[in-house]
């Protein structure tokens, strides 16, 4: 008995074996979400957890959803995001107050725990470069506010617009800057260098700010809320697995914000790999052993098919889970919508359904897909039945149409000779309508194709995981590496289907088709 | 084609409503076996719902529809349909049907398993040649030709009844009157029974024993050809074959 006891506590990965599903771990689509998330994932590893990782799911809002109701596990998140985006509350000032309140009403309210925080803030910043600091002895905002009058400020338009941005410091500090330029969050980094402009916002932890040795002024007025990270945890992990929790909460005030910036920098200026920048960040704590210090890091000199080559392997299984996706979509759709159609030819209720079925197709993709969150979880399940969704409509159109619409002189006839309605849908109007259901057959399978790249923010990979990282990093190759396989699928699959069409539409409708095109020309 | 003679049709008190229009008033008609009726009037005179009420593509709100003496609603409708010949204006034929197909529907509708050499032989009976016609689509004929395979097609059977809709209505003069003789000849060598439908009182008095003039949902005349010239019952009909002379000069 003893012996297996010790066995037990010897061994966590033992112990880990009889838990019910591994820690899904997942992050939102940002650089340091992404590396946070990757930090857990191989924490836990290391103490002998089994992990699935679900990197850069959708916003707050999907991400929350699906560790409230425990299809993920863990995310890292920010108490200020807490609490204006989940808990709809009014901007606090003390942090620590701030964390007591979340953590407090998480677990009344959703049952979701809050983990100690992780040691840093990542709030909005305002940054400007060494020289200017040293110039103008400039270290808090109150001294950016008395030299304001003949700074030039380049700022996102997101924060020249919002309350808590420009607006906000402006009454609170008295900045006026003399001129405001709206720049994106892609190249202000760069004007700021450039000496451009010289004051620019940001966030506290970007890697930015260190590549290019910025001062970023204090918030010495405590304006903007407080954003500290810390990772939150389902309900269901807290259940079955404290283990994994107590692991995690190793990394609980660890991490302050110059060491999270390095790593954020080594993702986003250097585009290192982020396994290795989690993997060196976790060794340098003392959380895990050394990292074979070997590692490339991802060379910017590589040739963009170089590039791809590399990630050939996870590529193709991307493509393939695409494929899986638009495919059992498709059929789904095909499986449902052309016999829903030929019972509204049947029935009087034709376009209200119709019309029902055509709001589905307004709803943009991202939204459908969150609202699945909360009912199917994350994963392939939800991200199927929104594609299913989506191609419902096109065939449901098609086949009304075509199949109402065939040839009335020839319908006319076959009812009068003696045809049974359903011999005249079998042998008359599915046959007349088979190349239009087919051309909706395509639409749809096109329309999922697009579609299902939006599937990576829910989690169910494709090859819009590449898609959605390098946006996240800002990374225009990772980006590519996805749409372009993406974009060309859709050809492929547009030009295959067009070949199909042809080939199952009889000779004499090929004549019908064309003799309508003259028409049209002449008319 | 065997000539298996014709049904008699017998038409009472047939009334049809749409909305607040009588398409059909108290309409009644006698047709005797072998006999062939002609229908004309103006567009929405009823001529066409009369025809239909035969072959149970229109239902009458009252009065009934007897073929050989049984009413026509106490028969299944698709082997009533699938028993009388109909040959629509344009052809209806299905586009993507070949001709032999098209011919053979109705054999083939009723399980035969001769439909293709009845198609063939039907072809044949309405001067196509079958090596050339039954491998081809519909849209590769004729108007003309298509109306013809139109006319195989409602005689595959050898029905004792043919019900045709103005079908030589859109076809030009000369092919017409082609139509109209072949018509004919099938006439002579089947004999059944029909109800022709048509705009052109000429064509009436060419291809009809008896003529019904229709105006309203009523017959105003029914009468042979002779007697309707020398004693038009209305003014209408005066009128109307007033409107022929002068187009005939």
């Amino acid at each position: 008995m003893t012996v297996v006891c010790a066995t037990a506590l010897a061994n966590p990965a033992e112990a880990q074996k009889s838990s019910t599903r591994p820690v899904v771990i997942a992050s939102k689509p940002f650089g340091e979400s992404f590396v946070l998330a990757e930090m857990f994932a191989q924490l836990l590893e290391a103490r002998g957890h089994t992990v699935t990782r679900r990197p850069g799911m959708g916003a707050t809002e999907v991400a929350f959803t699906a560790l409230r109701t425990s299809s993920i596990d863990v995310y890292p998140e920010y108490t200020g995001t807490g609490l204006l985006a989940v808990l709809h509350a009014k901007p606090e000032k003390d942090p620590i107050a701030v964390y007591d309140r979340v953590s407090r009403e998480f677990m009344s309210r959703f049952g979701v725990r809050w983990l100690p925080p992780l040691g840093f803030e990542n709030t909005y910043a305002i940054a400007v470069r060494r020289e200017t600091s040293e110039k103008y002895n400039i270290h808090s905002l109150s001294d950016l506010a008395r030299e304001s009058s003949h700074l030039r400020a380049g700022l996102t338009a997101d924060f020249i617009g919002r309350a808590d941005g420009l607006p906000g410091i402006g009454k609170a500090y008295g900045i006026s800057f003399s001129e405001v330029r709206p720049l994106s969050q892609a190249v202000k980094y760069q004007a700021l260098a450039s000496g451009a402009v010289d004051v620019i916002d940001g966030y506290s932890t970007d890697g930015l700010i260190e590549r290019y040795d910025l001062v970023v002024v204090e918030d010495d007025r405590r304006f903007f809320p407080p954003y500290q990270a810390a990772a939150i945890v389902s309900p269901r992990l807290q259940r079955e697995d404290p283990a994994a929790i107590a692991a995690l909460t190793e990394l609980s005030g660890r991490i302050d914000v110059t060491t999270m910036r390095k790593l954020n920098s080594r993702v986003e200026v250097a585009h290192e790999p982020i396994e290795t920048v989690a993997a060196s960040g976790l060794a340098s704590l003392g959380l895990t052993g050394p990292v074979n210090a070997s590692v490339t890091t991802n060379q910017p000199t590589v040739s963009f098919a170089e590039f791809m080559w590399e990630r050939r392997d996870s590529l193709f299984s991307a493509l393939l889970r695409h494929m899986l996706l638009v495919l059992v979509a498709v059929i789904g759709g095909i499986v449902v919508a052309i016999p829903l159609a030929l019972w509204l030819e049947a029935s009087r209720r034709a376009d209200a359904v119709i019309n029902a079925v055509g709001v589905i197709q307004t709803i943009p993709g991202i939204a459908l897909l969150a609202f699945m969150v909360p009912v199917l979880g994350v994963g392939i399940r939800p991200a199927l039945i929104a594609l299913w969704l989506y191609s419902l409509y096109p065939i449901v159109r098609t086949t009304y149409t075509g199949v109402r619409d065939a040839d009335p002189h020839a319908v006319n006839a076959a009812r009068a000779l003696g045809m049974t309605p359903g011999q005249i849908l079998r042998h008359i109007r599915f046959p007349l309508a088979a190349p239009a259901i087919m051309a909706g057959i395509r639409t749809a399978a096109v329309i999922a194709v697009g579609t299902a790249t939006l599937a990576a923010f829910i989690g169910a990979g494709g090859l819009g995981e590449p898609i959605a990282t390098g946006l996240a990093l800002a990374d225009t190759r990772l980006i590519l590496s996805g749409a372009i396989p993406a974009a060309l699928l859709a050809l492929v699959v547009d030009a295959a289907l067009g070949l199909l069409e042809r080939a199952t539409t009889p000779e004499p409708l090929k004549y019908a088709a064309r003799e309508r095109k003259r028409e049209q020309r002449s008319a | 084609m065997t000539n298996e003679g014709g049904v008699a049709l017998t038409l009472s008190a047939l009334s049809k409503r749409y909305g607040t229009t009588a398409a059909l008033d108290n309409v009644s008609l006698e047709i005797a076996p072998g006999e062939c009726i002609a229908l004309v009037g103006e567009s929405g005179s009823g001529k066409t719902t009369l025809l239909r009420t035969i072959n149970r593509l229109v239902d009458p709100d009252k009065g009934s529809v007897l073929l050989d003496g049984s009413d026509v609603r106490g028969l299944n409708v698709f082997d009533l349909r699938r028993s009388i010949g109909y040959v629509p204006q344009d052809g209806g034929l299905m586009p993507h049907w070949r001709i032999a197909r098209n011919a053979g529907l109705v054999p083939w509708l009723k399980g035969r398993s001769d439909h293709h050499q009845r198609a063939i032989a039907s072809l044949t009976a309405v001067g196509l040649d079958p090596d050339i016609m039954a491998g081809r689509w519909p849209h590769e004929l004729s108007g003309g030709q298509r109306q013809r395979v139109a006319i195989a097609r409602a005689l595959a059977t050898s029905p004792s009844c043919m019900l045709l809709d103005e079908p030589f209505g859109a076809l030009d003069a000369i092919t017409r009157s082609e139509l109209q003789e072949t018509f004919l000849r099938i006439r002579d060598e089947s004999a059944f029974t029909s109800v022709l439908v048509t705009h052109d009182l000429r064509e009436a008095f060419l291809l009809a024993d008896r003529i019904a003039v229709m105006r309203a949902g009523n017959i105003e005349q029914i009468a042979e050809k002779d007697e309707l010239r020398s004693a038009p019952a209305t003014e209408y009909v005066a009128k109307l074959l007033k409107h022929l002379e002068m187009s005939a000069v």
